[in-house]
């Protein structure tokens, strides 16, 4: 079978990735700190970063909802039940095994089943609850004022819930990463871009 | 090749030069604090130059008998400041106030209320009432409507040489009871010096309440009248060395701002905004706190700087004499007395970190037809909580004590404490707590049953003076912390405080099974991958 060379992520995709990325991380940082769970930046300056991560992120998460609209990549994360069964078996068995991984890598179909179902729970999930819970954190501060509300025990709760399961994102998607046809295939595609593929006309046509 | 090395420029700039950009851009701009705040506009009272020279109105160079013809001469010229000065707190020692869960309104002040020091003023007149604006309220029988028992020269003065003699209900030393301490005060060279009230002028009093210095405020006291900018940013003598009247702006005498230890409404105060704004610090997030912080609670880490204030008043212990039957004292390790014959044991303390408290400005009081419903008694109640809208969190001196109260009419009792002579009934000369209960209960009107025993109570005293440099500010995790200076206070989540242990448990034991998992996968992961090899 030939092998070619495909660009899987756009410029735009590989800025909104390592961005998040930096911010997640940033955010996670500095939160977990604000929750006085370590001490690294000292509370103060953490508070006032979390602040500009957090506009900055919503700003990202902005433009990147744009763009997945326009270019209609947003079908990637459209959950499909095909191939599940395989995926979830490859990588309890199969992975062990080297066998081939059961999905192929499309520009327009890059993500597994699972990783379809994961991302979209991310989406619609962690990130708008994280967001919403953040910014009526950030500007609930007292009852009334500005928003009405009994306090911040349930937005607190729940934005720190979003944190944990996004530590959780984090170090599965950072083993993930390893799982590609070398250990840093993977890396390697999203810093790239472009990623070996065999060349499958008919997989392609079929998963658009 | 030109295009590898265009798809590499590309790379390093989506991948590592833009997400870095905006990861400094945040560090820079939003990491630190500008330091920077909103400028203050004020006019102190020490610009206030003297329009007249007193010194040569011909009625002030009379030959004067005695204070009341000095008010008479000051009514002379200042017309109508009688009216004035006969109107407010200061003359009156009561308010007409409103209480929240009273039923209409009371009167309530100096003149009636009960304390956990001595207990209350009414009845012990010849020691108390020597901080009375008036001159000789000395029993019941003062005539609050006469002009001429006004004090000017108390607040006036401006030699520091005119004093009200101790037991004298607010009378100066006269020819016949003048001593080395209390000599009689030259008048004529006191009203030809007088000048808007400085710091000593209210100090003589305020700093002295409960019988010495800083005993009951533990914010104002003497230390004030020079003391460093560490001590008190406002009154420091290397620095702006502000009066009392420049905060406390006042107005046809009606002096702004008041303690709640006797008062309980939120009216006529006298405010930090009122010079800073309430966004003074260049910074919303730091602002924002405004909404729910009072300014002193991060201003002012801790109060008694300088000298001891009274923290506990154990009146019970009280009465033990010597061999002699002469009254004792004893002092602790910084020669504050810790054991008076006549008041009991004290705790005192000094760098005190104050208790913190909701207070949205009014306050209730134990008033002297109260009963005892709860122990220990609240001489007084600031009002607030989280949901009050007006409620911030205060710092408070907490004065905690245990004093003398009728077990059967479950009331705090007013005692008789002070007399010139023995054999008069008062406790600090005969030592009679029974006598001193009864004769005070009854100055006051109020029932005695004859049995008495000693009970808690607490007095809550917000802190406003003494506000530290900006750099001993109060920082963020003194309260946001685990455990901080609001640890107390636990009707709303404090973030960095307060978390839910079953989302804490939950979410380290999720993380320590995905770690689990990955490790688990990857290990299996290489080793199945050398067999293979």
């Amino acid at each position: 079978m030939k092998t070619q060379k495909i660009e899987l992520y756009s410029k735009f995709e590989r800025f909104w990735h390592w961005t998040q990325g930096g911010l997640v991380i940033l955010l996670g940082i500095t939160g977990f700190e604000i929750h006085n769970s370590f001490k690294l930046f000292g509370f103060e300056t953490s508070v006032r970063l979390h602040s500009a991560a957090s506009w900055a992120f919503l700003i990202l998460i902005a433009m990147a909802i744009f763009w997945l609209f326009v270019t209609g990549q947003y079908k990637n994360f459209i959950p499909t039940t095909e191939n599940l069964k395989a995926q979830i078996n490859y990588y309890l068995s199969g992975i062990f095994k080297h066998a081939a991984h059961p999905t192929k890598k499309t520009k327009l179909s890059k993500l597994n089943p699972l990783q379809r179902i994961v991302y979209l729970a991310l989406i619609i999930l962690v990130f708008p609850v994280q967001l919403i819970s953040g910014f009526l954190y950030m500007f609930q501060h007292y009852p009334n004022k500005p928003i009405e509300m009994a306090g911040l025990q349930t937005v607190a709760t729940i934005h720190v819930i979003g944190a944990f399961l996004l530590v959780v994102f984090l170090i599965v998607h950072l083993y993930l990463i390893t799982t590609g046809s070398t250990p840093l295939t993977n890396l390697k595609a999203m810093i790239t871009g472009f990623e070996k593929m065999e060349e499958d006309e008919e997989l392609i046509k079929n998963q658009v | 090749m030109k295009s590898r090395g265009k798809n590499f420029l590309i790379s390093l700039l989506v991948v590592f030069i833009l997400p870095g950009l905006v990861i400094y851009v945040i560090f820079s701009y939003y990491g630190k604090r500008i330091d920077q705040h909103t400028p203050i506009n004020v006019k102190f009272s020490a610009d206030h130059v003297p329009s007249t020279d007193h010194s040569e109105f011909e009625i002030l160079q009379q030959e004067f008998n005695d204070p009341h013809e000095v008010t008479a001469a000051c009514i002379s010229c200042h017309t109508s400041r009688d009216d004035e000065i006969m109107a407010s707190a200061h003359w009156k020692w009561e308010r007409e106030a409103e209480i929240p869960g009273r039923e209409g309104t009371v009167n309530i002040g100096k003149k009636n209320l009960i304390n956990n020091f001595c207990t209350g003023a009414a009845g012990n007149n010849g020691s108390c009432m020597r901080c009375h604006i008036g001159l000789g309220w000395e029993d019941k029988s003062f005539d609050f409507a006469n002009s001429k028992n006004v004090d000017c020269l108390v607040c006036h003065d401006q030699t520091e040489t005119y004093l009200k003699k101790s037991g004298e209900a607010g009378l100066p030393a006269t020819t016949e009871n003048a001593s080395l301490k209390f000599p009689v005060p030259n008048y004529n060279y006191v009203a030809q010096n007088v000048g808007l009230p400085k710091k000593h002028n209210c100090g003589v009093c305020h700093f002295a309440g409960g019988g010495g210095n800083n005993v009951k405020h533990g914010d104002l006291e003497e230390a004030l009248l020079s003391c460093s900018f560490e001590v008190d940013v406002h009154m420091a003598s290397d620095s702006l060395d502000m009066n009392c009247i420049d905060c406390h702006k006042t107005e046809k005498h009606n002096i702004t701002g008041k303690l709640y230890s006797v008062s309980s409404e939120n009216k006529n105060r006298a405010t930090c905004e009122e010079c800073h704004t309430s966004t003074p610090h260049m910074d919303k997030i730091l602002d924002e706190h405004y909404y729910k912080v009072a300014c002193q609670t991060c201003h002012i880490p801790k109060y008694a700087k300088v000298n001891a204030t009274k923290m506990y008043w154990d009146w019970s212990s009280a009465g033990r004499l010597d061999d002699e039957g002469n009254p004792i004292s004893e002092s602790d390790a910084d020669g504050n007395h810790n054991y008076l014959s006549i008041k009991g044991n004290f705790v005192w303390d000094d760098n005190v970190t104050p208790e913190y408290y909701w207070f949205n400005g009014t306050a209730d009081h134990y008033l002297s037809t109260d009963t005892i419903s709860e122990i220990p008694v609240k001489i007084n109640t600031l009002f607030g909580e989280y949901q009050d809208p007006e409620a911030k969190i205060w710092p408070v001196k907490v004065h905690r004590g245990k004093q003398i109260y009728d077990t059967e009419n479950k009331t705090l009792i007013s005692l008789k404490l002070f007399a010139k002579n023995k054999g008069e009934g008062a406790y600090w000369k005969d030592f009679d707590y029974d006598t001193a209960a009864y004769l005070g209960m009854k100055y006051n009107n109020r029932p005695y049953s004859g049995s008495y025993d000693f009970v808690k109570t607490e007095a809550f005293w917000p802190i406003n003076h003494m506000v530290s440099p900006k750099d001993e500010t109060v920082g963020c995790i003194e309260c946001h912390s685990r455990v901080g200076r609001l640890a107390e206070i636990n009707d709303f989540y404090l973030p960095g405080r307060d978390y839910s242990s079953i989302v804490e448990y939950g979410g380290i034991s999720l993380i320590i099974l995905s770690l689990l998992g990955v490790f688990g996968h990857g290990i299996i992961r290489m080793f199945t991958g050398r067999k293979n090899n």
